[in-house]
């Protein structure tokens, strides 16, 4: 069998990927206005809400516990050469609460959620779904888009405190039976280290990461070509791509808070 | 065949748009990049008839219908239904319109994710009617084609035949004015088709809806042409010869993405084309 290597353009590739970027900006903007319009689908929505917040928690308790006692393991045994167990506590919690919660949970959602909504919505574009949607007068980005918007965004706010909560166990558990670090000497330190802008900081992303997997799961579904191939196809971007575009808002959006809160 | 029992009758044609035409196509044209799918199309379909669509595959069957649904936007040209110009309106406003007019998808396109009786209360639900009132509509819906048995199942359960009724019965429930069927037997038994058949044929006698209907099968549109739905049997007959002409009924094919025939059955039967001669042979 005989294979033909088709050269694209780099012209025609620019051209393609501006206009993913265009219809990619159009979409979650639509996702956002429509939480001002009627109807709002709240069934739908608390059921998305279900699926992507109950169904991730498994995940993320087993996530958050391993990163906690694994970034305590790490920085114990340097932390000990310099007489600084002590200071394990602070640690672990300023790496769980401002960068690793967030980061470790929205990258499982993706993975699990993001993967879900390509491939769900792919069937439905693939099957004439959603034109037969369009077509009985109800617009899916309100039905279909907006409440996974909504419930991603809001449930990945919760699942972040609870990876960040279990992060903080995991890494007393560490502390405690394998450097006989005291209880009370770990939670003190973890309590007096976080000030408002590390929980503003730990907060804030991921709503935005709940915003980027769903909007970039829903984009990559909706824009489904080529049959089941091109589900296979769009499950997978949806996953790289919202994974990418998380580690890349997350630096600049933690750039951006020192910019405003100044470095500690 | 016996056809089901009625529902409500309350025929739609009795609405009049400005431009006289339940559908209008005015020099329609679409390409998907190099490939020219539809060049220049114009036809009409008046009030209360049933148009069959006619052409190969890949000919721009389900193309037209999607573009006169609103769901395509054609290169070139303008389309009106019920008088109102779907190439001019916003997505939005085409919601409404749509409102009036069913589609019966090729594959159905049933949500696989709800029940038969949700997919085809899905437009009432939208609309915010009351669960009674839903239930009452969609078993008449369901007993119209013959499927209230269905009514708890999902559409994995259903056979191909059964899952195009339960998108008419979709498409009909809101009594819409205009019906677009897209090859509504293609790939059924004979006696599943002809029960579709019936009911599209009941659609257009009962209701006066006027429809749309691209499909492959000449002896489909051949018996919806040279029968009617008689409301005292409630089932098919056969018209006699001399009023054959009298069914609301006309035939158009599509070649090379261009109208080459646009008329009634008869004018169909004595067309001296080649194509077209070869075509119904």
């Amino acid at each position: 069998m005989a294979f033909e290597l088709e050269l694209i353009s780099p012209i025609e590739v620019a051209k393609d990927v501006a206009l993913a970027v265009q219809e990619y900006t159009l979409l979650s903007a639509q996702s956002l206005a429509n939480f001002f319009r009627r109807p709002l689908y709240m069934g739908d929505m608390l059921q998305q809400a279900d699926l992507i917040g109950v169904g991730s928690l498994p995940i993320v308790i087993l996530t958050g516990l391993s990163v906690g006692a694994l970034l305590a393991l790490n920085s114990a045994s340097t932390l000990q050469r310099f007489g600084g167990i002590t200071l394990i506590g602070q640690l672990v919690s300023l790496g769980m609460v401002t960068e690793l919660g967030p980061l470790i949970t929205g990258l499982m959602v993706a993975g699990r959620n993001a993967s879900g909504m390509a491939s769900e919505l792919g069937s439905m574009i693939v099957t004439e779904q959603i034109d037969a949607m369009r077509a009985l007068g109800t617009d899916p980005t309100k039905k279909l888009i907006t409440p996974r918007v909504g419930a991603t965004a809001f449930m990945l706010f919760f699942l972040t405190i609870i990876a960040d909560l279990l992060g903080l166990i995991g890494g007393y558990g560490v502390a405690h039976l394998l450097f006989g670090l005291d209880t009370q000497q770990y939670w003190t330190s973890v309590w007096q280290t976080l000030v408002f802008r590390d929980v503003f900081t730990g907060l804030i992303k991921p709503v935005l990461f709940g915003f980027i997997i769903a909007t970039v799961g829903c984009y990559y579904g909706i824009s489904t070509r080529g049959g089941t191939q091109g589900v296979g196809r769009s499950t997978t971007q949806a996953v790289v791509a919202s994974s990418v575009l998380i580690l890349v808002v997350d630096f600049f959006v933690t750039k951006l808070i020192f910019a405003i809160f100044g470095y500690r | 065949m016996p056809a089901p029992t009625l529902p409500s009758e309350n025929p739609a044609a009795s609405v009049v748009s400005p431009s006289g035409y339940a559908l209008e196509f005015d020099n329609v044209s679409i390409a998907f990049d190099e490939n020219v799918v539809l060049d220049g199309i114009s036809f009409q379909l008046p009030h209360g008839e049933t148009k069959a669509l006619f052409g190969v595959a890949g000919s721009g069957k389900s193309t037209l219908l999607k573009l006169a649904m609103g769901l395509l936007r054609p290169d070139g040209g303008r389309i009106f239904v019920l008088g109102e110009e779907v190439t001019r309106m916003s997505e939005q406003e085409l919601f409404e319109l749509r409102r009036r007019v069913g589609i019966v998808f090729q594959e159905s396109a049933l949500f696989d994710s709800l029940k038969v009786y949700e997919n085809v209360a899905f437009r009432l639900m939208e609309e915010g009617i009351s669960a009674e009132e839903i239930e009452r509509r969609v078993r008449e819906a369901l007993r119209f084609v013959e499927l209230e048995q269905t009514y708890d199942m999902r559409p994995s359960e259903l056979s191909g035949g059964m899952r195009r009724r339960v998108a008419i019965a979709r498409a009909i429930i809101t009594e819409p004015e205009v019906l677009l069927y897209d090859s509504p037997t293609g790939g059924l038994d004979p006696v599943t088709s002809n029960t579709i058949v019936e009911l599209i044929v009941k659609q257009r006698d009962v209701y006066k809806t006027s429809a749309l209907m691209a499909t492959h099968r000449l002896q489909d549109a051949f018996t919806m042409a040279t029968h009617q739905f008689d409301k005292a049997t409630n089932q098919l007959v056969v018209l006699p010869k001399g009023q054959r002409g009298e069914v609301p009924m006309s035939f158009l094919i599509l070649r090379d993405g261009k109208v080459i025939f646009d008329g009634d059955g008869h004018q169909l039967a004595t067309s001296r084309d080649d194509y077209i001669r070869e075509y119904i042979s």
